[in-house]
Formats: C-alpha cells, sequence, structure tokens
C-alpha cells in the first residue's frame, strides 16, 4: 500500500507542522503504519491536545487519592484496605451513528478501564443528553441508547444505579453518551499500565481483532492507490458476554502476582496500549504482528493496530508465568497469544511476516505529542434576572404540574426499569433518588454516586456552571448521607478552534477546579470529547461530572421519600428565589435568559456537612437535593416517591418577602429540604452550625398544599410526572 | 458442504417482535402489509460430502439446539 | 455439603443466590462450574439468573446442553429439589424438566422493578414458607420472561396445581395490568409434575434482606433451608 495524496498527513488529520514534527522524530518518511501511530497517539481523544494546558489546573490530589488522572481510571481510599475505582468516559459520536451498539460498546469501555485496574465493577451510571424530543431521531436515538446501555450492562452483571438525561435541540445531531463505572479493589492489588522491566512478555487476551472501528473519519477521505476493498465498516459491536469472561479471567489472574502490567485496548487499540505500557515503563516493546488473533483474513498491520476490537487487553506478565496464565484463560474459553516481549531499546518495532512494519521511538511520540494553547474569549457575561421580571402563573400548582410533567422533570423510569439496577445484591438506594447506594460487599459501608451538570447554566456563565456541576454531584451524594471523596469528568463541547467555544472549556475548567478545591473533592479521572457540533451550531457546553462518596454504615442512609405524616419539613441554605436561567422561566416565558444562580462554595460545603451529620445523628427521616424547578419541584418529588397507596404530601406555609412564585420555583443553591420527627434538633444543630434551617411545615396524607396554589393530590402529581415519557416513546 | 437453515415461530405462536415489525412498517406507510412474522438465519459449514447425511446431521442439530421446536419450526437448505 | 449452585459461563446471579442460600443454611453452597460432570453431595440444587452463554442462539438454550446439566436431569428425576432463577427457568424449561418456553417479552423491552406474586401452591418445599394466597413483593429483572405453554399443557398445569406463582397486584388479583410480561395466565413460576423441580422469573434472592428493600424472598430459601436439612 502506498500513500498517493499530495501531502500525506492530509490522509490522517494531521497538521502539516504535526508532520515535520514526525519527519524529524523518525529522520526519515514515516510509513503508512507509522503515519496511523502518530496520528492516533496525537488525535485529540488520545493526547487532549487542546485541553491539556487546562486540565493541569484541576486539583488532583488530596489524602485520600490513591492514584490521580493518568492511568485506566482514578483510585480512591475507603478505609479498610479497600479502594474505590472510577471513571467516566465518553461515547458520543458512535452512538449517534448506531444508537444501540454505540451506547453498548461505551459501556463496555469504560468497565474496562475500571478492572484493568483490577476492580470488580459494582456499578455503572452515565448521563446522556438528546436533543429536542420532536426531533425526528430523538426517539429511534432515546431508544436504541437505553436499550444498548442496558443490553451490556445487564448482561455482564453490573447493576446500572443512575445518571441523568437532558434533552436540548443543541444536541439534535450531536446526542451525548457518557457512561460511568465504579469499582471496588484492595489497596495492595491495583493494578498500572507501566511495562517495568524487560524481556518480559507482552500477551494478548480477550476477543480476536477484526477491522472494526478503524480510523473510522480519516479513512474516509483517504486514498489508497492499491485500496479497492469494500467500506470497512466502523460500528464496533459490543459482546457483553465475552466481557464478562474476560472480567472474571482477568480477576482470577490478578489474583495471582503474574501480572506486571496491563491495559485495555480501547480507542486506536493495540496501538495505544502498548504505547502507553511502553512509556510508562521506559521501556522498548516489540510485536509480532502474525501472532495476533484475529477474526479476518489479509488484515494489514495498519489495521491491526489501530483496529478498535472490543472486549480485549494487553497484559505484561513476569517471565516464565505465561503457562499459569495461559490455562486461566483458556478456562473462560479466550484467545490468549504471547505476541511480544519488552527490550531495553525505547521503541516499538512491529514485525509482519519477518519484515519490519513499524520502527517507533517510544518517548518522543508519546512527549512530542502537540500540545496547543488555543486563543479563547470569556464568555460575554449575562445580566441577572429579578425575579419580578419573571410573571407569576395565575395558579403555582398549575405551573407545578407542567414542570413535573415536562420532558426535563418528568420520571426516568421508563428507562432505569430497563437496567438491572439489582444484580450482585447490594443496591441499597435505587435509581430516581439524589444519588444511588451500592453496600460493599460483605461489610456494612456503602459508596454513594451521582452524575450532575446543568449546560443551561454552563452556557449562561461557564464559571458559575463548572462549579455548579461539582456542587450538585457532591450535593447528591451528601443528600443520602455519604462523604463525598472525588470526582471524574467528562468535559463535552464543540469545537475548540473557536475561541468562544475555547472560553466555554477554559470557564467550566476553571469553576470545576475551584469547586473541587472548595469541597475537598479531587478530580480523580476524566475524558475529554470535543468538536460535538453540526454545521457550525455546538451543543450546549456539558461537563458532566460523576461524584463518589462512603458511608460507614449503610444502614443509616436516607432517601428522599416522605415517610409518615407529621413530620417537620426544613430547607437548609437560603432561599433568595434565584429565577433567571431556571426551568420556571422557561416554562412560563418559553426560554432561560439571565445569569444563572450563583454556587457560594462556602455555604454549600457548611450546608452539606451539616445534612451529612444530622442524617449521621438519624434526625432525618427524609432528604432531598434542590435543584431544577426549585423547592416546589423538590417538595413533589418526595412527595411522589412516597409509598403508593399510602400517599404523603405536605402542607406549607411561609412568610417571605420574596415572590411567592420565586420562593417555590427559584433554582438558589446549596439547598435540602429535609423532614424530621424531631424538629428541634435540626434548629439547634442548624444554629451550631451557622446554617440557615427553616421550617416551612408538615407532611401530611395524601395532598400537597403549597401557597399560591390548589392543593393537588399526590396522586395527580405522580400520573402527570409519569406518563410523558412513556407515551412519548410509544407515539413512535 | 453449507447448510441454511430457517427458524420460525409456529403458526399460533405470538410473535411480539413480528408485530412490532408491522405496526412500523405500516406507520411508514406500508398499508399493504397483513402480517409478519420473524426468524433467524443460521449458516453452517460442515467437512460432509454427503448431502442427505449432512440434513440428517443438521436436522438433529435442529432438533437438539437450533431451534425450540415447542415454538420453533425449521427448514434447512443444503448447498454446495 | 446442602446445596449445590450452577455456574455457567455468563451467569451473574451465582453470587447474589450463594448469599442467601448461607444466610439460610448457614455454610456456603458448592458453586460448579458448567463443565463438571458430576455434582458434589447435595440436597438442593440451584440454576441461578444471568445471561449464560450470552444467551445468545435463545435464552437458556446453550446452558441446557452444557455437561453438568445432564447431570442435573438425572438428578432431578430422582428427586433432587431444583430451583430455577430467571435464566435458571429459561435454562430448565431448554433442557425440558418444565415445560413450555419463556419469550421475549411482549414490551419487547427488559424490564427490572418489584413485582406482586401470588401464591398458588403452599404445600411444596419450596413454598411452604408462605400462605396460600399470599402476595409477595420480588423484583424481576429480564427480558425473556413472557411465558407460554400450548393450551392443553396450560391445562394440565392448572388441573396439576403445577403453577407456583403468579403476577398480581397488591390485593392479589391476578390481572392483564399486573402481568409484567405478557405470560400466558399471568404465570410467574412453574413446578414439574412431581413438584421437586420449580422454575421462576422473579428474583427471590433479590429481595432477602430488609436493608435492601424487603424480606419476602427470605422465607423460600428458609423454607428449603429446613427441608433440606431434615
Amino acid at each position: 500500500m502506498s500513500i498517493t495524496a499530495s501531502r500525506p498527513q492530509d490522509l490522517m488529520g494531521l497538521s502539516a507542522d504535526e508532520y515535520d514534527t514526525i519527519l524529524e522524530i523518525l529522520g526519515r518518511a514515516p510509513n503508512v503504519t507509522e503515519l496511523g501511530i502518530f496520528s492516533v497517539m496525537w488525535s485529540e481523544h488520545c493526547s487532549y491536545k487542546s485541553s491539556k494546558k487546562w486540565l493541569k489546573t484541576l486539583p488532583t490530589e488530596g489524602p485520600q487519592v490513591i492514584q490521580g488522572p493518568g492511568e485506566n481510571a482514578g483510585v480512591v481510599d475507603i478505609g479498610d484496605g479497600q479502594a474505590v475505582i472510577f471513571k467516566i468516559e465518553s461515547h458520543n459520536h458512535p452512538s449517534f451513528i448506531e444508537p444501540y451498539q454505540g451506547a453498548a460498546t461505551g459501556v463496555g469501555g469504560i468497565l474496562r478501564d475500571v478492572f484493568t485496574m483490577g476492580a470488580r465493577p459494582v456499578a455503572n451510571l452515565n448521563a446522556l443528553r438528546f436533543g429536542s424530543p420532536d426531533h425526528p431521531k430523538t426517539r429511534h436515538l432515546v431508544g436504541g441508547v437505553v436499550a444498548g446501555i442496558g443490553g451490556y450492562g445487564n448482561c455482564i452483571g453490573v447493576p446500572t444505579v443512575g445518571g441523568e438525561v437532558n434533552f436540548d435541540p443543541s444536541y439534535n445531531g450531536n446526542i451525548l453518551v457518557n457512561a460511568m463505572t465504579v469499582g471496588i479493589a484492595s489497596t495492595d492489588k491495583i493494578f498500572y499500565s507501566a511495562a517495568a522491566g524487560v524481556d518480559l512478555p507482552v500477551v494478548y487476551v480477550g476477543s480476536k481483532t477484526g477491522r472494526d472501528g478503524i480510523h473510522g473519519a480519516t479513512m474516509a477521505s483517504a486514498e489508497f492507490a492499491d485500496d479497492s476493498d469494500e467500506k470497512r465498516p466502523t460500528v464496533q459491536v459490543g459482546d457483553p458476554f465475552t466481557e464478562k469472561l474476560l472480567l472474571e479471567a482477568c480477576l482470577e489472574l490478578m489474583a495471582t502476582d503474574a501480572i506486571v502490567a496491563i491495559q485495555d485496548m480501547g480507542a486506536a487499540g493495540l496501538t495505544s496500549s502498548s504505547v502507553e505500557m511502553a512509556s510508562k515503563g521506559d521501556v522498548g516493546i516489540e510485536l509480532d504482528l502474525d501472532r495476533v488473533p484475529r477474526r479476518e483474513s489479509g488484515m494489514t498491520a495498519y489495521e491491526i493496530m489501530l483496529s478498535e476490537s472490543q472486549e480485549r487487553m494487553l497484559m505484561v506478565l513476569q517471565p516464565g508465568r505465561e503457562d499459569e496464565a495461559r490455562r486461566i484463560f483458556a478456562k473462560w474459553e479466550l484467545d490468549f497469544a504471547v505476541i511480544g516481549t519488552t527490550n531495553a531499546s525505547g521503541r516499538l518495532t512491529l514485525i509482519e511476516g519477518g519484515n519490519e512494519e513499524a520502527n517507533i521511538p517510544v518517548a518522543p511520540l508519546v512527549a512530542a505529542a502537540p500540545e496547543y494553547d488555543r486563543p479563547w474569549t470569556p464568555a460575554p457575561p449575562c445580566a441577572v434576572v429579578n425575579a419580578d421580571e419573571v410573571p407569576a402563573a395565575d395558579d403555582l400548582g398549575d405551573a407545578l404540574i407542567s414542570l413535573v410533567g415536562s420532558p426535563e422533570l418528568c420520571s426516568r423510569r421508563w428507562i432505569w426499569e430497563q437496567y438491572d439496577h439489582m444484580v450482585m445484591g447490594d443496591t441499597v438506594v435505587r435509581p430516581g433518588g439524589d444519588a444511588a447506594l451500592v453496600r460493599v460487599h460483605g461489610t456494612g459501608k456503602g459508596l454513594a454516586m451521582a452524575t450532575d451538570c446543568t449546560p443551561r447554566y454552563v452556557e449562561a456563565n461557564p464559571i458559575e456552571g463548572g462549579r455548579q456541576a461539582v456542587a450538585e454531584a457532591w450535593r447528591n451524594v451528601t443528600a443520602v448521607g455519604a462523604t463525598p471523596l472525588a470526582v471524574t469528568n467528562n468535559l463535552n463541547f464543540g469545537n475548540p478552534e473557536r475561541p468562544e467555544i475555547m472560553g466555554q472549556l477554559v470557564g467550566a475548567v476553571q469553576g470545576i477546579g475551584e469547586a473541587c478545591t472548595a469541597l475537598d473533592c479531587p478530580v480523580v479521572s476524566g475524558n475529554v470529547s470535543l468538536y460535538n457540533e453540526t454545521n457550525g451550531k455546538a451543543i450546549l457546553p456539558t461537563p458532566v461530572i460523576g461524584c463518589v462518596g462512603v458511608m460507614s454504615d449503610v444502614a443509616k442512609a436516607v432517601t428522599l421519600d416522605f415517610k409518615a405524616a407529621g413530620d417537620t419539613i426544613f430547607v437548609i441554605g437560603e432561599t433568595l428565589g434565584w429565577l433567571g436561567c431556571s426551568l420556571y422561566q422557561r416554562q412560563i416565558t418559553g426560554d432561560t435568559t439571565g445569569a444563572p444562580p450563583p454556587v457560594d462554595l462556602a455555604s454549600e460545603r457548611k450546608n452539606g456537612d451539616l445534612v451529612r451529620h444530622l442524617i449521621a445523628d438519624g434526625v432525618l427521616t427524609a432528604c432531598h437535593d434542590v435543584s431544577d424547578g426549585g423547592l416546589a419541584v423538590a417538595l413533589a418529588e418526595m412527595a411522589m416517591a412516597s409509598e403508593i397507596g399510602t400517599d404523603i404530601g405536605a402542607t406549607i406555609n411561609v412568610s417571605t418577602d420574596i415572590p411567592t412564585h420565586s420562593w417555590l420555583f427559584g433554582e438558589d443553591q446549596g439547598r435540602y429540604v429535609v423532614t424530621t420527627a424531631a424538629p428541634e434538633a435540626v434548629v439547634d444543630a442548624a444554629a451550631t452550625a451557622g446554617v440557615a434551617a427553616h421550617a416551612i411545615g408538615v407532611t401530611t396524607v395524601s395532598t400537597l398544599t403549597l401557597p399560591g396554589a390548589r392543593p393537588i393530590s399526590v396522586a395527580e402529581i405522580r400520573a402527570t410526572h409519569e406518563h410523558w415519557l412513556p407515551d412519548y416513546m410509544a407515539a413512535g | 458442504m453449507k447448510a441454511r437453515i430457517h427458524i420460525t415461530l409456529k403458526s399460533g405462536v405470538l410473535d411480539p417482535q413480528g408485530k412490532a415489525i408491522q405496526q412500523a412498517l405500516t406507520g411508514l406507510g406500508f398499508d399493504a402489509v397483513e402480517d409478519v412474522r420473524q426468524g433467524k438465519y443460521i449458516e453452517v459449514e460442515l467437512s460432509e460430502s454427503d448431502a442427505e447425511a449432512a440434513r440428517t446431521k443438521v436436522s438433529d442439530m435442529c432438533e437438539k439446539l437450533l431451534a425450540n421446536t415447542v415454538i420453533e419450526n425449521y427448514d434447512i437448505e443444503i448447498v454446495d | 455439603m446442602p446445596a449445590a449452585v450452577i455456574v455457567f459461563p455468563g451467569s451473574n446471579c451465582d453470587r447474589d443466590v450463594a448469599v442467601a442460600l448461607e444466610a439460610a443454611t448457614g455454610r456456603p453452597p458448592a458453586m460448579v462450574w458448567h463443565q463438571e460432570s458430576s455434582l458434589p453431595q447435595c440436597d438442593l440444587i440451584v440454576v441461578p439468573g444471568g445471561f449464560s452463554y450470552g444467551d445468545y442462539l435463545r435464552s437458556g438454550a446453550m446452558a441446557a446442553h452444557s455437561p453438568i446439566l445432564r447431570t442435573v436431569i438425572d438428578r432431578a428425576h430422582a428427586g433432587t429439589p431444583v430451583l430455577g432463577i430467571c435464566n435458571g427457568f429459561q435454562i430448565l424449561a431448554e433442557a425440558r424438566l418444565l415445560p413450555g418456553v419463556l419469550m421475549r417479552n411482549a414490551s419487547l423491552k427488559f424490564v427490572c422493578r418489584d413485582v406482586d406474586l401470588r401464591v398458588e401452591r403452599t404445600d411444596t418445599i419450596f413454598t411452604s414458607g408462605y400462605a396460600t394466597g399470599q402476595v409477595l413483593r420480588v423484583p424481576i429483572a429480564h427480558h425473556d420472561g413472557n411465558y407460554f405453554t400450548d393450551a392443553e399443557t396450560l391445562q394440565r398445569l392448572e388441573d396439576g396445581g403445577q403453577i407456583a406463582f403468579r403476577y398480581c397486584d397488591s390485593d392479589g388479583n391476578v390481572t392483564a395490568d399486573a402481568n409484567p410480561n405478557g405470560s400466558i395466565a399471568n404465570i410467574a413460576g412453574i413446578l414439574n409434575a412431581q413438584g421437586n423441580v420449580l422454575g421462576m422469573m422473579p428474583h427471590p434472592e433479590r429481595l432477602a434482606e430488609a436493608l435492601l428493600g424487603g424480606t419476602d424472598g427470605a422465607a423460600m430459601f428458609g423454607a428449603l433451608a429446613e427441608a433440606i436439612a431434615a
């Protein structure tokens, strides 16, 4: 195969400068295999070339952090010799092309990132963004993505316990599918990717290699002289059954001390995994491509190195342990092949049919990866919208009903009932609440987890929106009673070559960093997805935060549902009636305008610490964070979650000098609604902590009575809340 | 020698997937669709030169594994 | 060793049911790999949920032809109690230890949620911890739980008292609305004619602990523990 394009770098999406650097590194022109390797290693996806400068500013350390960003996933100490390992990753573009397989392989990829490090995955979450409900593709995409996430997670037997979904026209041509996996490992059995040591066997395990997903976009625009082959499929197909076998086989082998290093073959497959291992271990690797198990005949070195076939791993073993490892993989009926060795050359050498197909020095390949300081312009400030600039609805109860029945706030039951959220037998708090809570198997401890982002806030003010995404995830984990430990982030943005998009990224990263520092919740892993735009129209900036917290006694966890009539209801945190950028504003005026609610990180922390303390002391009977739709929606959600048949509502009485509709629907941050049978305990603790805690009413039987609103039966709210999504999906 | 096997639901057995396909086709404006039944198609490569022997073997495969004869019928075509 | 759990490639509720069995019997069950051809000494065999062989071809079809299943079938015929849960039920049906088949859910979607079940028989070793007509809350989690059999077999099941559980509403009424998957006659679990083999789609092992949201499943394991200890 020879290259016929006039500028060969055009084939692979490299710039002229980048190509010159390659010439310098090699001292000669690269062949097509080498060019492919440089191209994928220097792609935005693998090199983070547009975002690296800013990612470096994020706080990534803390006494709890065992491993921050840079490995397959972040590792955080949870005590008792155990660690939680987690990461979120996007599979946006593949999911738009083929929603079922795109979402499924997204789940498969993030699961591998976590079990590669020695953890047994215990929970999956996801953050999804779809286009407008009336866009012709949306229904099909929702159905396919949800089925794909379920299809993979259900089969492999890891519960999908939480997530979030938004609809917005900006995602019409670029949906977002971000998948997160949380796993548990022993702190003395964590596996890394550094292939330290020479003359060690390099082993390939898992599925066979096919032509899946090779270099999709760049291949399509390339011209090869003697290549008349049919267009290759670029959609990878997930095989959760094989992944389940791979998971069990890897964990079985990890129980021995045979593994030196291990790396999953994700994006850029064998290329990135072998380069990563060699680079981190400061060694060379020689691979004999003839030994790579493959599914199709006639594959070239280029295709083998760039294939993104799923369910594969690369390992470096202790010498002499190959047979022991081979036996384990044979038991699980998986391919196992010694395909190379480490050496002292510091080079990646590929041999095929006795010929050298590539010879690249590893250190410059990694170190010379481009890093851009892309020009950026800060987002223009938005004016603050006063509460009285947003009209009050005639009846605030009707406004509440239309909000809870809207695409944005309606029940997601149709989605999470398609996910097995109970397998593994440790799901203590199921989907539908603030955070999911999963018990650490065999202990009384638990891990709370949630994903969050409010893209309309980020668009209006990237810094404030970045802060808010972290604060809300932190608040959700706090609301069940857990102590947030760390976060993972998935930065989804448009084209970074546009200064205003780059400005969104810079602002959001700044806000995330500030919030993570203030809340002692460092970033331990993450993923960046750029170029999410169609015809020059970018998605809303969507920096998704996944937060994980620990709870020493899951029996003390509190859920959001009202438990019994007669409990006193408090709002923790100050209510100022911030209607700018709120869902109420959009419901009434058709759009959101103005600045988003500011996040006061000091009170955020103080309020959350109080709530956690009250839960630990057993004072609270229910707790819910206040977010989209404000207090009215939070109260409605607590009522709807009460046991069907014995509905519990609330009667709310407040005297406030702000407009009632802003009190009910304002989206001021840092707030929780809690219920208690011991109101004095709440008052006292809040006074001691210096936190605002206002008693606003009591729980009652079957009806929700809000100021300025007709009394509404809990059954009516629930019916409205439940019907939008199933009706919408059935209408196709 | 290759066997082509079609596995279909027996008539009378409800086929929810077929029904969904039919609804989708009708939704797309194909209003002449009266019924849709879906099934499976399986190809088996055999190291066998006698067509009858091949058919017997594949038939046995269908009875034992490939089809669930409680609800499914199978149809075998042997090709060279 | 009182109980054995069969593990196939792709089983994923094997640990969950082992936890429930250990809680009830006080000792961990034997975990038996599908390639074994013999079972250890045991008085109860459990075929757990999951996606054996990925549920490729048909749910349970390939597991039903694994080496260990021949032994399970022999033991079932000899009278050893066999409990198949979810994929385990699909496997037992494919192995013809139980009549009928589990087809794709009528909704065509995977469904995971708590359902109400009416106990139809209490004179079996599986259900002796329940009262007749008692309504249990137990989760389902399956894509292929739509029980189907021909009219003649259904009549035989009804006449022979082989229906163990039916989907019902919270008051015990067997209604179409309470049917989560389209199963004929709202069937959630059936027994063989001898009464020693039970297949059920719901997962009693998932609600056998108050902390996880309910304990209705625990009585099944309690009853089994008592029966096999006696």
